[in-house]
């Protein structure tokens, strides 16, 4: 006998596991007012910068408000503005994607240009534009973010609308008799959610770091709200001497985009058809 | 004489892009295909025939030309219009697999064109697996997905698909040339079975002269662009009349 | 008189026979040799048990439709089993070396100069935005010292041997400029700069056309006639194997099914499954 060559396949495993990750600090969020075992914005003086203890497990910040509750807390603003961000530009984006591939001619030139209009800037910096116009608060933030954010998605829809629109067997669904409403819903839609998920997915992590660094810099969230990216702006002082008050929101941004990169990458290999993944 | 259910007259296709000289794909074909008839074109590839499909299937523009489904012009219908037509008008694709949607069953792909035409969803579940039946392939594959069944069966269910709706007309579009001969041979007995059975006409698009002989009624013989012969195969082959047609059947090894 | 043609007749049998022995003796260097190969892609078993030989300037025809394994089973002779394909039993002889146990780098040796391997679609194993002399010259240059100016000369003059009738064109061309047939028969022009012993064709003719099929055949026969190269032809066109083959091997499932000389089998087939093969090809009445 030959010796095998062949790799054992974790991913199932993976899959399971980051996905259960992500799930889980999805619920935690959700619940994170149940969670706190303190009042996140309640200052107490006496237990100002207090060290990490079996009371306050993360210590204490500079007005003596519970780090723990507040990074719990803060979980609610940093994903959900994170989630709905990646989800509206994603709906946005792609049904921009899919017109534009469907209908062609003009209207595809046109819409392009303007999305190659918003790729031209530099991400971030047009973000930070369109925030100090708007004003800081997180939903202008995640406006400014899906502003330069939706064009991505629709680059993506698009492409992957126009191979599936030279497949065979959409020819066959319209030889059937299919509406163009039914051709997109029934059979485009479908076969492009997968790329188009996957995008999302990854992009999680990097909403999450931009929607936060906006945040830093008084554009998004603003004090007293728990927000990781205000409160690491908030407390960044205080890095020498107490860093537990800044690298407790810190490593809460970097679980959670580790959490859902990993997911995205996991969820791309399942979907590669070289796993026979549908 | 019968009337055609089929026609084309005078089909030009000349392709232009910017930059290039026009490229003439088709010019002046024409042909009628009669009811019950097996009419074959055969030709190489580039000689315009899948370009021919195209337009009959009104997927393309003609230049120039129109067509005649049961004696309707159809050169001009666009959009909802065709639902009409496709209603008499039905095509079997080259590869099986790729032509049902890699996301839902083929049960799924036959009742689409039921429901489309106004059959309610249970009734087309079990039309779609009677017409499964009917291509000799079990209930059980109205549950499976094209990727999970032998190109063969799925051919078998795209030719379900094609005639849930009683076609006059059936456009075979090499519909057999990716099978394995085994399986070309079964497919082609049930075409003939088929074709009996529902009174319908096929037009036979192929690039295999000795199939076509086996198979067809009459044939066309495209080569860039033209119809350079036509006649019954047996005559044809036996007796070309074009050099490009004597060169082609000297080719068969 | 009786006697005097009965002598002749004795006479010119002796002929053949010596004849035939002298060729079979020439012939009977056998080039390539599977011993009772299994090849597994992951946990599943391709090919069970398959047994031939090539002898030199032999074409050899592996018939079989798909799924039945042929193209696996001379991939693996090349070591083109991919990532999850192993020979798992048996072995495959080349000139005292067991091809599925050598190193890569023995391997890459190897092909070109002795083995070489065309695709179903040449066209595509070219690149696209080098021309047809580039691409050839840097073939050769792998496995021996040379100059492109030599190697133009000597496609040159192999090109014009198979019947091209502007050699120095096609060299200057790019693989866009050929037609489908056209970058085949190059394909096969260009494995044979480096004259190897055993050339496996996997399907060369199934995606072109009858007319430029029938020229990739006359090439392939021309390539044995010069250089006495065997040839394996993967194919599911019986016509082909019938144009071309001398012995021929008939592949279900991953299993032998019948071996022998060309002629018999396609006459007087055994197996249930051959005689069914070659019934469902449909055969032109001329």
């Amino acid at each position: 006998m030959r010796k095998q060559k062949v790799k054992k396949n974790h991913l199932k495993v993976r899959l399971i596991i980051f996905a259960t990750l992500a799930a889980a600090l999805i619920i935690c969020a959700f619940f994170s007012e149940h969670l706190c075992p303190y009042d996140p914005y309640a200052q107490d003086l006496s237990i100002a910068k207090a060290v990490p203890s079996p009371e306050h497990l993360l210590g204490t910040d500079r007005y003596g408000r519970d780090m723990l509750s507040r990074v719990i807390a803060g979980s609610k603003t940093s994903i959900y503005s994170t989630l709905l961000l990646v989800g509206f530009i994603n709906l946005f984006g792609s049904a921009i994607g899919i017109l534009c591939a469907w209908v062609g001619s003009w209207l595809d030139s046109l819409l392009m240009r303007i999305s190659d209009l918003f790729l031209a800037f530099p991400g971030l910096v047009f973000a930070l534009a369109v925030a100090a116009i708007l004003g800081g608060g997180v939903q202008n933030a995640i406006i400014a973010l899906a502003a330069i954010s939706w064009p991505k998605y629709a680059r993506v829809a698009r492409s992957q609308t126009l191979a599936q629109k030279e497949t065979v067997y959409l020819r066959a669904a319209r030889l059937s008799g299919c509406s163009t409403f039914a051709l997109i819903t029934r059979h485009i839609i479908p076969n492009i959610v997968g790329p188009i998920l996957v995008t999302a997915m990854l992009d999680i992590g990097t909403m999450m770091m931009e929607l936060a660094g906006l945040s830093f810099l008084g554009l998004g969230a603003k004090p007293p709200a728990a927000e990781w990216g205000s409160m690491m702006s908030d407390t960044r002082n205080l890095l020498a001497t107490h860093p537990w008050v800044t690298l407790a929101p810190g490593f809460a941004i970097l679980i959670s985009v580790m959490i859902f990169n990993l997911l995205g990458d996991t969820v791309r290999d399942w979907l590669d058809p070289e796993n026979g993944g549908r | 004489m019968m009337k055609p259910v089929l026609q084309a007259e005078k089909l030009t296709k000349i392709f232009k892009s910017r930059g290039r000289e026009p490229y003439t794909a088709v010019a002046d074909v024409s042909f009628s295909l009669f009811p019950g008839e097996k009419l074959a074109i055969i030709g190489e590839s580039g000689s315009g025939k899948t370009t021919v499909v195209n337009m009959i299937t009104r997927l393309l523009d003609p230049t120039e030309g129109k067509i005649f489904l049961e004696g309707e012009e159809i050169t001009a219908k666009k959009g909802r219009q065709l639902k009409e037509t496709y209603k008499k008008l039905q095509m079997v694709f080259q590869s099986p697999v790729e032509s049902f949607d890699p996301r839902r069953t083929l049960g799924d792909g036959i009742a689409e064109s039921l429901i489309n035409n106004g059959m309610g969803r249970q009734d087309a579940r079990q039309e779609a697996i009677r017409l499964l039946g009917l291509c000799n392939l079990a209930p059980e594959y109205a549950d499976r997905y094209p990727g999970e069944v032998s190109g063969g069966q799925c051919q078998r269910a795209a030719i379900a698909r094609a005639i849930a709706i009683n076609p006059r007309v059936l456009i075979l579009d090499e519909a057999t040339s990716a099978l394995d001969v085994t399986v070309q041979e079964d497919i082609l007995k049930l075409l003939t079975e088929l074709k009996d059975k529902l009174d319908m006409s096929y037009l036979f698009i192929c690039h295999d002269i000795a199939l076509v002989q086996n198979f067809c009624d009459r044939v066309l013989v495209m080569y860039q662009g033209r119809i350079v012969e036509e006649g019954i195969p047996d005559e044809v082959i036996r007796n070309p009349k074009e050099e490009y047609t004597r060169n082609l059947i000297a080719s068969v090894l | 008189m009786m006697r005097n043609e009965n002598y002749e007749a004795g006479a010119a049998n002796d002929m053949n026979s010596r004849d035939r022995i002298l060729k079979d003796k020439k012939n009977n260097r056998e080039i390539l040799c599977y011993e009772q190969v299994d090849i597994c892609y992951g946990e599943k078993q391709i090919i069970r048990d398959c047994s031939f030989s090539v002898q030199s300037g032999e074409i050899l025809g592996i018939v079989g439709e798909s799924g039945s394994g042929k193209s696996t089973l001379i991939r693996a002779a090349m070591g083109l089993l991919g990532n999850t394909g192993v020979v798992t039993r048996g072995d495959i002889w080349y000139q005292g070396k067991d091809l599925p146990d050598l190193s890569e780098k023995e391997m890459r040796k190897l092909c070109g100069p002795e083995l070489a391997y065309i695709f179903q679609e040449a066209g595509s194993s070219f690149c696209p935005i080098r021309t047809i002399l580039d691409q050839m010259y840097e073939s050769v240059k792998e496995h021996q010292k040379t100059t492109k100016a030599q190697v133009r000369d000597q496609a040159e003059e192999l090109l014009s041997r198979f019947g091209f009738q502007d050699p120095g064109r096609i060299l200057k061309s790019y693989p866009f400029e050929l037609s489908g047939g056209m970058k085949q028969r190059v394909g096969i022009a260009a494995a044979m700069l480096l004259n190897p012993k055993v050339l496996f064709a996997d399907e060369p003719t199934s995606a072109l056309d009858v007319t430029t099929q029938k020229q990739v055949v006359e090439e392939m026969l021309m390539v044995r006639e010069t250089f006495g190269t065997s040839i394996l032809l993967v194919t599911h066109n019986i016509g082909v194997v019938r144009a071309t083959a001398d012995q021929m091997l008939v592949l279900k499932d991953g299993k032998r099914v019948e071996y022998g000389a060309t002629g018999d089998i396609l006459e007087n087939p055994q197996s249930e499954y051959t005689k069914k093969l070659l019934s469902a090809v449909p055969v032109l009445r001329r």
